[in-house]
This record gives C-alpha cells, sequence and structure tokens, in this order.
C-alpha cells in the first residue's frame, strides 16, 4: 500500500520567547520541530507498513528549511520525502495550504502510485485550526476520519478501514472505504526511535523538491497570500489575566462571606442588586 | 551491524567535533559524525570569545554568514574585593578594521551553522544519536563505535572522541582515566536579555563593538576562579568558574558564587533591569599542559575539552578545542594518505602536531599549581590590599590615623607575599 503523511515544521512552542522589551514573539533562534500531532500520524502509517508492506511519502509545504523537518521523517523510516516550495506559497491559510497539498498529492499520485491513506496531525501547534486535513480530503473528494485515536483493523483485498474516534461524547467506532484521509490524535502510539540504517540514508537521501509549476498548480491566484481570504491582524503575547481565585473562609454565615466577598469586587453588582430590592418592594 | 564503512566517525558535535569533521570531509576522508543533541549546539547556552584567525584556517570566508555577535574591541580586567574593583582597561581601535581578530558568539547559533558547513564538505552528520561503547577487537583496537540505535554498530579506521570535557566514552573502554576534580572547573553563566541601545550605552560601544570583562578577587570566596562577562548584540552573557575540588572542599554552591558576583556593585549597573532567560553549567578542563591526558591509541585520537588542551586562561576553550579538532583532522589524513592507518602507532603523529603547534601553551602549564597553591593570596588578599593602597591614593580621608590602621596584620604582612608572587606570576605566564 502507499500511504502519504502531511507534516508541518512549526516552531518548539516550548521554546518561544517573548521579546522582554517590545513584547513580540521572537521567531529568530527558535528551534523548529515535526508538528508533534504530525507524529502520531507517521507512526500509525510505519504501524500498517510494518504490517501490510508499501511505501509511506512524507510531504510538506514549506520554506527551504523544511528540509530539516522531512528528513527526520525519513529517520522514523519513512520511505521518500517531498518538499513543495515556492515563494508564492508564502502567507498561506488554510484554504490556500490546502489546495497546495492537494495539488501535490494528486501528482504524488501519478509519481509514486495512487495513495490508499493520506494521514495529517488532528492540527498544527502553530495554527491550530484543525482544517488542513478535512480540507484537503474535501479537495480530493476522498472519505475522511477525523480525531482517529487508534487504527483497529484495516481489509486491504475489501479495502475497507475501520477506527476509533474520538468524539465529546465518548468514542465511536468507525468503518470506512479506502482511500480516506485520517486526522490523528495523539494517541497511544509514540514515534519510534529509528534504526540506524534508516537514519543513514535520511542524512543523506536526496529530498524531492517541487515548485508550484513542478507540482502542477494550475491557478496561482488560489496560492499563498494572493488566494488567502484570512487576514492576520495582529500577533501579540496574551498579558496575565488580573483575576484570581479567592478562597472564602467563614464558619459561621458562609453565603454572608461569599456575598460580601463578591460584592467588594464588583461595587457595581451590589448597588444594582440593591436597587432591585427596592422595585421589588 | 551496519555494512557500510565509514574512514573516520567522530563523536560529538561541538567545536572540537565540528572542526576535525569538517577539515577530515575537505580532505576526502569517508566522516560520519554522531550528535546525541538535536543538532549541533543544541546542548550549549554559553557565548564563548571566537578567534578569528583560528577560524578562519577551517571557513576563510566566514564573515560572509557566520552569526557572529559583536567584534572585540576591548578587554577589561577587574580585581575585585567585597565593594571594590580595580581594573584594566585595554582598548584596541585598530580591531574596529574590516577584519576584527576576535568576536562573540552564541554557541547555540554558532554550532549549528558551523555544522551546516560540516555537511556542505560532506561529511555524514547524525543527531539525535547517542553513542555508547567503542567497539574494539581482540586486540584492543577500537574499529568502531556502537550507538543507541537498532543494529547500531557502525565500523571505521579511526574513531575521533570530541565528547566533551567528560570524555565517558574514552574512559568506560578503560583507554583513559577519569579527569581529577583539581583539573575540571565548573562554570556557571546566564544570560541576561537587554535592548540593544542599552548595552550600547552601559558599555560604551559603537555599533557592533564588544567588550569582555573578566574578573577575579574576592567574589571567588579564595577558590581559584574567575568571573567573565562576555557582551553580546542583545544580551550579556555572564558568570564564574571554579575548580570542582575547591567547590568540593568549601561547600561552596556555584549559584551562590554566581549570585554574589550579580550583587557585587560593579556588575549591578551593568545587567540593572536584564531579564535572564538561560542559566547553565558546564565543565571546563583547567589542568594546563601538563594535565593534558592520553591523546591517541589503536584507532581512536581524542580532541577537544576532552583532550583537556585547554590552557589555564579560561577564554580560549572554544578557540583551542577547534584548533585540536582541526590538527587531528590534518594528522589522520597525513596518516591515510600513507597507508598507514592500520599500523599500531601510527597516530602518535597528532600528538607529535599536538605539540608542535601548542608550543606556547606550555607556557602556562605551572600556571594553575601556582594560583592553586596560594590562591588566598592571589584572590583575597592582594585584592584587599591593592584595595586600600589605592584608596589611600584616591580617597580624600579625613578620619583620623587611628582608624587608618585597622588594616588587618596579616595583610600588611602579606606585601611580601606580594613581591615573591609578582615575581613568580610573569615566570608562569
Amino acid at each position: 500500500m502507499h500511504n502519504v503523511v502531511c507534516v508541518k515544521q512549526v516552531p518548539d512552542s516550548a521554546q518561544i520567547r517573548v521579546h522582554p522589551v517590545t513584547n513580540t514573539i521572537m521567531r529568530q533562534g527558535v528551534p523548529t520541530i515535526i508538528n508533534p500531532y504530525d507524529l502520531f500520524a507517521l507512526e500509525a502509517a510505519l504501524e500498517l507498513r510494518d504490517k501490510f508492506g508499501g511505501e509511506i511519502t512524507v510531504l510538506t509545504m514549506g520554506p527551504p528549511s523544511a528540509e530539516d523537518s522531512l528528513r527526520k521523517a525519513l529517520t522514523f523510516g519513512a520511505d521518500r520525502a517531498v518538499l513543495l516550495t515556492d515563494r508564492c506559497f508564502a502567507g498561506a491559510d488554510t484554504l490556500a495550504t490546502t489546495y497546495a497539498l492537494a495539488t501535490a498529492i494528486r501528482k504524488i499520485g501519478k509519481e509514486y502510485g495512487s495513495p490508499d491513506l493520506i494521514f495529517t496531525g488532528k492540527q498544527t501547534i502553530d495554527g491550530d485550526t484543525a482544517q488542513v486535513g478535512p480540507g484537503i480530503a474535501k479537495r480530493l473528494s476522498v472519505l475522511q476520519l477525523t480525531y482517529v485515536a487508534k487504527i483497529r483493523a484495516l481489509d486491504f483485498t475489501a479495502r475497507t478501514i475501520e477506527a476509533e474516534r474520538r468524539s465529546e461524547g465518548g468514542v465511536q467506532v468507525l468503518r470506512t472505504r479506502l482511500p480516506c484521509l485520517i486526522t490523528m490524535l495523539e494517541a497511544t502510539n509514540q514515534i519510534r526511535r529509528g534504526a540506524m540504517t534508516d537514519a543513514l540514508r535520511a542524512a543523506r537521501a536526496p529530498i524531492v523538491k517541487w515548485s508550484a509549476q513542478d507540482a502542477h498548480v494550475e491557478d496561482i491566484s488560489k496560492c499563498g497570500l494572493r488566494g488567502s481570504p484570512t487576514v492576520v491582524k495582529r500577533v501579540f503575547a496574551p498579558s496575565s489575566r488580573a483575576e484570581k481565585a479567592v478562597l472564602v473562609e467563614s464558619a459561621e454565615q458562609p453565603a454572608e462571606a461569599l456575598l460580601d466577598a463578591v460584592f467588594k469586587h464588583q461595587p457595581k453588582l451590589e448597588a444594582d442588586l440593591a436597587a432591585l430590592a427596592v422595585c421589588d418592594l | 551491524m551496519i555494512e557500510e564503512r565509514f574512514d573516520a566517525i567522530v563523536v560529538g558535535a561541538g567545536m572540537a567535533g565540528n572542526a576535525a569533521a569538517l577539515t577530515m570531509a575537505k580532505r576526502g576522508i569517508k566522516v560520519l559524525q554522531l550528535e546525541r543533541g538535536e543538532y549541533s549546539g543544541s546542548k550549549n547556552v554559553h557565548s564563548a570569545v571566537m578567534h578569528a584567525d583560528a577560524l578562519a584556517e577551517l571557513i576563510p570566508d566566514f564573515r560572509v554568514d557566520a552569526p557572529l555577535e559583536r567584534h572585540l574591541v576591548e578587554q577589561r580586567f577587574w580585581m575585585l574585593d567585597d565593594c571594590s574593583r580595580i581594573g584594566l582597561r585595554y582598548h584596541f581601535d585598530d580591531f574596529n578594521d574590516g577584519r576584527p581578530n576576535r568576536y562573540t558568539i552564541i554557541r547555540a547559533h554558532f554550532d549549528k551553522w558551523f555544522s551546516s558547513k560540516v555537511r556542505e564538505a560532506g561529511a555524514t552528520v547524525l543527531c539525535q544519536t547517542t553513542v555508547t561503547e567503542l567497539v574494539q577487537n581482540r586486540r584492543g583496537r577500537v574499529i568502531g563505535v556502537r550507538t543507541d540505535r537498532q543494529d547500531g554498530i557502525i565500523r571505521a579506521d579511526v574513531v575521533v572522541l570530541a565528547e566533551g570535557v567528560n570524555g565517558l566514552l574514552g574512559t568506560r573502554a578503560r583507554l583513559r582515566e577519569r579527569p581529577n576534580p583539581d583539573q575540571v572547573a565548573l562554570a556557571v553563566t546566564e544570560m541576561h536579555f537587554l535592548p540593544r541601545k542599552a548595552i550600547e550605552d552601559r558599555f560604551n560601544l559603537r555599533g557592533d563593538e564588544g567588550i569582555v570583562i573578566e574578573a577575579a578577587g574576592a567574589i571567588s570566596r579564595a577558590m581559584t576562579g574567575i568571573a567573565f562577562i562576555y557582551v553580546n548584540k542583545e544580551c550579556i552573557s555572564l558568570g564564574i568558574g571554579c575548580l570542582v575540588s575547591e567547590l568540593q572542599r568549601t561547600r561552596e554552591t556555584p549559584y551562590g558564587l554566581l549570585d554574589r558576583f550579580k550583587r557585587h556593585p560593579s556588575v549591578v549597573p551593568l545587567i540593572d533591569g536584564s531579564k535572564i532567560e538561560e542559566y547553565s553549567a558546564h565543565l571546563i578542563p583547567k589542568g594546563g599542559y601538563n594535565t593534558i591526558p592520553r591523546l591517541h591509541g589503536k584507532g581512536w585520537v581524542v580532541v577537544g575539552d576532552a583532550a583537556q588542551p585547554k590552557n589555564a586562561i579560561a577564554r580560549e576553550g572554544a578557540n583551542v578545542a577547534m584548533k585540536s579538532g582541526r590538527i587531528a583532522a590534518e594528522a589522520i589524513f597525513l596518516v591515510k594518505s600513507r597507508g598507514d592507518l592500520k599500523k599500531s602507532d601510527s597516530l602518535s603523529l597528532y600528538k607529535k602536531m599536538l605539540d608542535e603547534s601548542f608550543e606556547h601553551a606550555k607556557k602556562y602549564k605551572v600556571m594553575p599549581a601556582l594560583l592553586h597553591a596560594q590562591p588566598q593570596n592571589f584572590l583575597l588578599t592582594y585584592p584587599q590590599l591593592i584595595s586600600k593602597a589605592m584608596q589611600n591614593f584616591a580617597r580624600v580621608n579625613s578620619t583620623r590615623q587611628a582608624e587608618k590602621s585597622t588594616l588587618n596584620p596579616s595583610i600588611a604582612w602579606s606585601w611580601t607575599g606580594v613581591f615573591s608572587d609578582v615575581f613568580r606570576l610573569p615566570r608562569a605566564f
């Protein structure tokens, strides 16, 4: 089988610093990592390859430096890495990103065999939208399973897949047809430690680099900033909230003590309630 | 086991490891470099002073894209009493030309760049791979390394150990001895962030001019140690290092020493209002030339901190490490091109070449011992003494004569000591 895993290079949010003077986010020098959810997706794909054989292609869109993330993905054992990189992709929101990625996946299908499963992480830790996976599925007209915690079974001859999907109410067990797109949650499958052979190969393997033209992108105006209706107005560090929980202690009349404490912080509320009480009388 | 063989495996991607890997790769040697961190420099939060000459020997056009912080135009040395300082200030305006002689660097950024040059030169660099063991054949020759990855034995003709001051692999393989506590210093540093403008105002700098301050005296509590301040573009790296054996003896804590240094009246205004972003501790070899351990054997050489070639004067560490890496690489290249790599004692060429190039290092060889024998004199008594002398000279004094002579008799007595040590010090240099 042939599975495509989409990954994104993101700044390591644990190490992002806020500039002490200007209060802006300091991107310079912040190490980059593969979006953690994408690693669960990659591991799910690797486990399927362990059982069923086949190939894994890792795909990312980003600046030339995103090559580092792809190399790391190869270290874990992926077979091939494709970097979609072009100035015209810069500044893309999820709409433009899914357009570019879907186009690239079509091209991957033509070059290396059409994919049975496409994996993405649930969401990225820098954008947090969770829109790219579903967007790709829609553009490629394939079925999708989102928020998957575990793949329970895959029947390659019947071309069906059964997965556990976490929802607010509990766990859904769903079965669907291949090809399909899966967005993975943080799950039980920790990413494996790549073997030495994979690590050596990864350090030297060529990374396939495609420009918009290489990937057969037809409509440049749908890419990057031009193709993105979303506008980022401002990036800022949130100020810490002033409110704090207050422990009200009173053995005798807890309700009154509580009210006193509330009124102390909200004097207007007390006045309003008093006015209401007067009206009622 | 991996089928593929390498000419050389370099363990570690710090200054020495990168210098060795780069030099060998440029010479056409098939190099594999293994680093346990996520990337070269990921384990390092220090600042350092980089000598342009040493770097240019490896990467002649480094000024084009190396992440350099500031070029040094001033060196200060402070002798600190508890609340005073006597300073020596050397300003060199001629280093302000197009090719400055020394730069401050932030190692995390610099090492990453250095590593990219190693890759460009053709070495295979594998990060997040820890070498767990040196693999030896029955005759004790090192024939490769074992890593923490599956099927992880890789073979090579020579293994270059650039694993840092602890040198675990070498000692574990019983090839070398562990460093003694009196040969190793523990340095703690902090990065203090300040706006560029504030830094330039406080240190009187223009543009990318930089400055280094080194301080000794009462701050180290009579231990052999030195404090330092490196000025980067938007942060100040400040720290203090003392011999591990003395920290053991006095039970002083490294952060306690650093705290005292930060509260010294000479330092307070320099870091006022700064934001501390990083704190780190690091072991530094401080033996001087006399304690350089065994550097080579059958199939292996040691470079950098692991080889402890640093001289007793703290700041040259990174440069000396780099130099030892380059020399080892040149030696390996020479031995290999003669077809002698398999010969048992062929790598002694490295020691020979190192000896020749470190001729000057010998001059520092007794410095640690001298400082060590009477640290109270050098670090407590003399600063006090000189401080008193300066005070008498500088202060318009209306106190009565009786108060003036509160000078500790033992201090007064040690004037003779100053002269004998002043005589010995230049000889140690």
